[in-house]
């Protein structure tokens, strides 16, 4: 049995540990908010918080997700819109959206680290994960908004 | 072409109260509602008490619901349409709830792709939404005793100026309902100075939901009961199952079955590829038994295609006389004169869409009918293709359209869409099927593959006195068509029978090349690869002349003119040459603007730094690029700065048009830099995003400039007229960089390091 915490809920598993945390919060728990987008850790629309950590869950087995304090886009926003949400609406980002939830999930690992980024670590802390619609000038401009909004 | 005709009135409507419509911004999705006065499925706005059309609704409560009837996959079309409705009916959009349309062909055409939402609905909108502002306006005249003549409308409220009087849409919607519906002419559509919403545009309706993980893809739709299904699909186009291991694939915890899928009757169009099923509790599962399942195929005729032989098969090809699609003056006669000729030689390979979001769709069989939960660009095809798969009429199927995770026109071929109605009416349970991302990459519809051929002659300063180009590319049409291998006027339309250059002798040919996968549209399409052709060629002829190349392409253009297209058959996108004719006038005055925002003439760029221009028409919208690229020693590229002008006509919403053309440029870049499908014995080669890779955050253009050409012109298309010119400018860039030229795609092909 398997033991862990998604987005303040205790929570409890018992099938197969190898099945990676993605489809066990998309399939068994229905919090769809972390999308499915190429099941190898290469696009990043899949990105969830393990221990405050961004984690690719499509490649988390639940055997290592055991014990985690795991934190998804719906999490994230349940107690109203996170900074980098908010920065995300007034620059506009999405175009489809699909890979947003996991480009947010990444501002916010990124920005909880490095609270000021320089170009180079937007580049370098959100390069993991891809847009294809192709919104990265908002993406970038978005974090900047969000690092302007902390004190 | 769309008309608006009426519905029922809510009264006919008996016990669908609360039988919500509403397919996105909700997790469990409603089921079919029962059948009744022919509607199958109403809407919000049906079910208002005002609703004079299809497309609009008014309550008493003054709620507006506006219908969205086109696919949202990111142009945010679902909010700019129904804002034009909005702007017509004079709305408070913050009291709009927009209505996403099931598949029904009471709305006209569905299929959302070839950029033209705005253009073919923009009228039909437009008249929407002044019919019942008409009737508001009417319904409190009546109540008022005066003449509508004396009364207008101001936000959402009708007002009488003479005595101060006013009412909201909501008091007057029952009265107004009680009216006939005016007639087309009866009917005024407001003054450009009295626009609101059009033109000055909105953030998309969906923003809320799109940032907080709340908007429902096809990824996410849910119904109870619903199983999970994974395909194998032939890994050669056209195979068949030979045999399989049934049981295996049980031993996985959660997998219920295995199930065949025909193989396609040819031709293939929107067919399900077949192959075996794997159905289980959970999509980790049903992938899991795959694994297992151990097929054994018979690849058939396609087993021989090999992409590198298929290249020289092309470009032997395009050396070749071809089908000629348009000629002016005597080519051979100018040619045969001397003079100093070039010729060139390009190509570009298979295109993978690779949306976000895989292919993936639910489907629920039961009782005779379908109903179908999808991600799709295409929803009457997809009723159309299940309808004919199950046997069952097309009124049985209902589509329902969830967000689109991306769709770039593959979403426009709903064969997966059909897969999911094939397994549930063999599983008897809904059925969710999800294709993973080597599924996407594998069993594409790719964009084809393109070899061409480029000559010219030149006169003492370079002007070119005879230009000849042929292009020989698999065309689209064989899906429909097996025997078909000449490119059909609707792609050789898209940048290659449409040059627009003032040339005298001019031949245009195209040659023939069979298919040995699914070829289908991706943003752009054939504009890719005849955009790359012709604004490559352009600038080479350029340098070698010693030309400016923006003068040069200026002069190629000419004098200010209409193009005649006496002779060539050219669709000009579905549009009418009259509407929309083909002015030189606006390609030019793109190509001028761009020179000057991006600083052409006076740009001091350093060491390993260069930048190039193009322009290109598609979609009837005029667009050039000024590309800047930075090519480090080892053959890195960075796209520091990009400069776009765009021609679209009329712009509904600014803002979600720049976007287009910013997202335009990083798809540009992944085509350049890494988009190449390749086979080798008729399997794809490429998987995922480590074979098949996509521009990232520090590839893609650091900073996009869009400027919008302010135009009274019709409404033109932009999800994709951002991507020809884009292409070819980056690749002038590179050469004004390093001196070394693309005529390949992609750019993975060229060395640009310093080394070579």
């Amino acid at each position: 049995m398997i033991q862990l915490n998604v987005n303040g809920t205790e929570r409890s598993f018992d099938g197969d540990p190898e099945m990676p945390l993605l489809w066990y919060l998309r399939d068994i728990l229905g919090l769809t908010g972390a999308k499915f987008g190429c099941g190898i850790g290469l696009c990043g629309a899949c990105t969830v918080h393990k221990n405050g950590q961004a984690v690719r869950a499509c490649i988390t087995p639940m055997s290592s997700a055991a014990g985690g304090q795991i934190a998804t886009i719906e999490g994230i926003g349940a107690q109203g819109l996170h900074p980098v949400q908010k920065a995300w609406i007034e620059i506009n980002v999405p175009q489809c959206g699909y890979c947003q939830p996991g480009q947010m999930m990444q501002a916010i690992a990124l920005l909880a680290g490095t609270p000021k980024p320089t170009d180079q670590q937007i580049d370098d802390g959100m390069a993991a994960n891809i847009c294809r619609c192709g919104t990265y000038q908002r993406i970038r401009a978005a974090i900047k908004a969000a690092a302007e909004e902390r004190p | 072409m769309s008309s608006i005709t009426n519905v029922s009135r809510r009264g006919f409507l008996i016990g669908l109260a609360g039988a919500g419509a509403f397919v996105l911004g909700v997790r469990y999705l409603p089921r079919m509602v029962t059948q009744h006065d022919s509607l199958a499925y109403p809407t919000e706005a049906d079910l208002a008490t005002l609703h004079p059309n299809a497309f609009v609704g008014v309550n008493t409560d003054g709620t507006v619901f506006i219908v969205a009837h086109r696919s949202e996959m990111g142009t945010v079309i679902r909010t700019t349409l129904p804002l034009v409705v909005a702007d017509e009916l004079d709305a408070d959009w913050k009291r709009v709830k927009i209505d996403q349309a099931i598949g029904d062909k009471r709305y006209g055409d569905q299929n959302t792709d070839g950029s033209h939402s705005v253009r073919s609905f923009y009228d039909v909108m437009r008249q929407a939404g002044a019919t019942a502002r008409l009737m508001l306006i009417q319904a409190a005249a009546a109540r008022w005793q005066v003449s509508p003549s004396e009364c207008r409308t101001d936000l959402h409220t009708v007002v009488h100026d003479a005595t101060g009087r006013r009412l909201g849409y909501g008091d007057l919607a029952g009265a107004a309902s009680k009216l006939p519906v005016p007639n087309r002419e009866e009917v005024p559509i407001k003054p450009k100075t009295n626009w609101r919403y059009i033109g000055k545009g909105m953030d998309s309706y969906d923003l809320p939901d799109i940032c907080t993980g709340r908007a429902v893809y096809g990824m996410d739709a849910h119904v109870e009961g619903m199983v999970f299904a994974s395909v194998e699909h032939p890994p050669v186009f056209g195979g068949k199952v030979k045999s399989y291991d049934a049981q295996a694939p049980l031993q996985i915890t959660g997998v219920h079955q295995t199930i065949p899928i025909d193989p396609f009757q040819p031709p293939c169009a929107f067919q399900p590829l077949g192959g075996v099923a794997v159905i289980a509790d959970n999509t980790w599962a049903a992938f899991q038994g795959r694994k297992k399942l151990n097929v054994v195929w018979d690849n058939g005729s396609n087993e021989s295609y090999d992409s590198d032989e298929y290249k020289k098969q092309l470009y032997a090809t395009a050396r070749q006389p071809c089908k000629v699609v348009r000629a002016l003056g005597d080519v051979d006669s100018a040619f045969a004169k001397g003079g100093p000729i070039f010729e060139a030689e390009y190509y570009v390979p298979l295109l993978a869409h690779a949306s976000m979001e895989p292919m993936v769709a639910l489907a629920e069989f039961k009782d005779g009918k379908v109903t179908a939960w999808a991600p799709t660009q295409n929803p009457q095809a997809a009723q159309d293709i299940i309808s004919k798969e199950l046997g069952i009429p097309k009124e049985n199927v209902i589509c329902h359209i969830t967000f689109l995770g991306g769709g770039f026109g593959r979403k426009s071929k709903p064969d997966y869409v059909a897969e999911a109605a094939v397994l549930s009416k063999k599983v008897g349970r809904p059925v969710k099927v999800v294709w993973t991302r080597e599924d996407d990459i594998k069993f594409d519809y790719y964009n084809a593959v393109a070899g061409m051929y480029m000559k010219a002659s030149l006169d003492s300063k370079g002007t070119p006195i005879a230009w000849l180009q042929r292009c020989v590319f698999p065309p689209i049409t064989s899906i429909y068509d097996v025997n078909a291998v000449y490119g059909d006027p609707g792609h050789l339309q898209q940048g290659w029978t449409d040059i627009p250059y003032n040339v005298p002798n001019l031949r245009i040919e195209n040659g023939p090349a069979k298919a040995h996968v699914r070829i289908g549209w991706l943003r752009s399409v054939a504009n890719i690869y005849h955009g790359f052709a012709i604004q490559t060629f352009t600038d080479e002829l350029a340098h070698r002349s010693g030309r400016d190349p923006v003068e040069y392409l200026l002069e190629l253009i000419g004098p200010d003119r209409t193009i005649d297209f006496k002779g060539v058959d050219y669709p000009n996108y579905g549009a009418s040459l009259d509407s929309y004719p083909w002015e030189t006038m606006r390609l030019r005055r793109v190509i001028e603007m761009v020179a000057e925002k991006s600083g052409w003439a006076k740009r001091k760029l350093g060491k390993g730094k260069g930048i190039g221009i193009a322009a290109h028409r598609s979609f009837l919208t005029y667009v050039a690029s000024v590309v800047e690229v930075e090519v480090s020693d080892d053959g890195t590229i960075k796209i520091p700065r990009v400069d776009t002008v765009v021609d679209a006509g009329l712009v509904v919403n600014p803002e979600a048009t720049r976007a287009q053309f910013e997202g335009a440029a990083v798809f540009g870049t992944s085509v350049a830099r890494s988009g190449e499908i390749t086979a080798k014995n008729g399997v794809i080669e490429q998987s995922n995003f480590s074979d098949y890779p996509v521009a990232r955050i520090n590839e893609a253009p650091y900073q996009t400039n869009v400027y919008l050409v302010d135009s009274d012109a019709p409404p033109a298309g932009v999800g994709e007229p951002g991507v020809p010119p884009f292409i070819p400018a980056l690749c002038n860039a590179i050469f004004a960089a390093t001196g070394k030229r693309v005529r390949e795609l992609p750019l993975s092909r060229t060395n640009l390091g310093k080394s070579s």
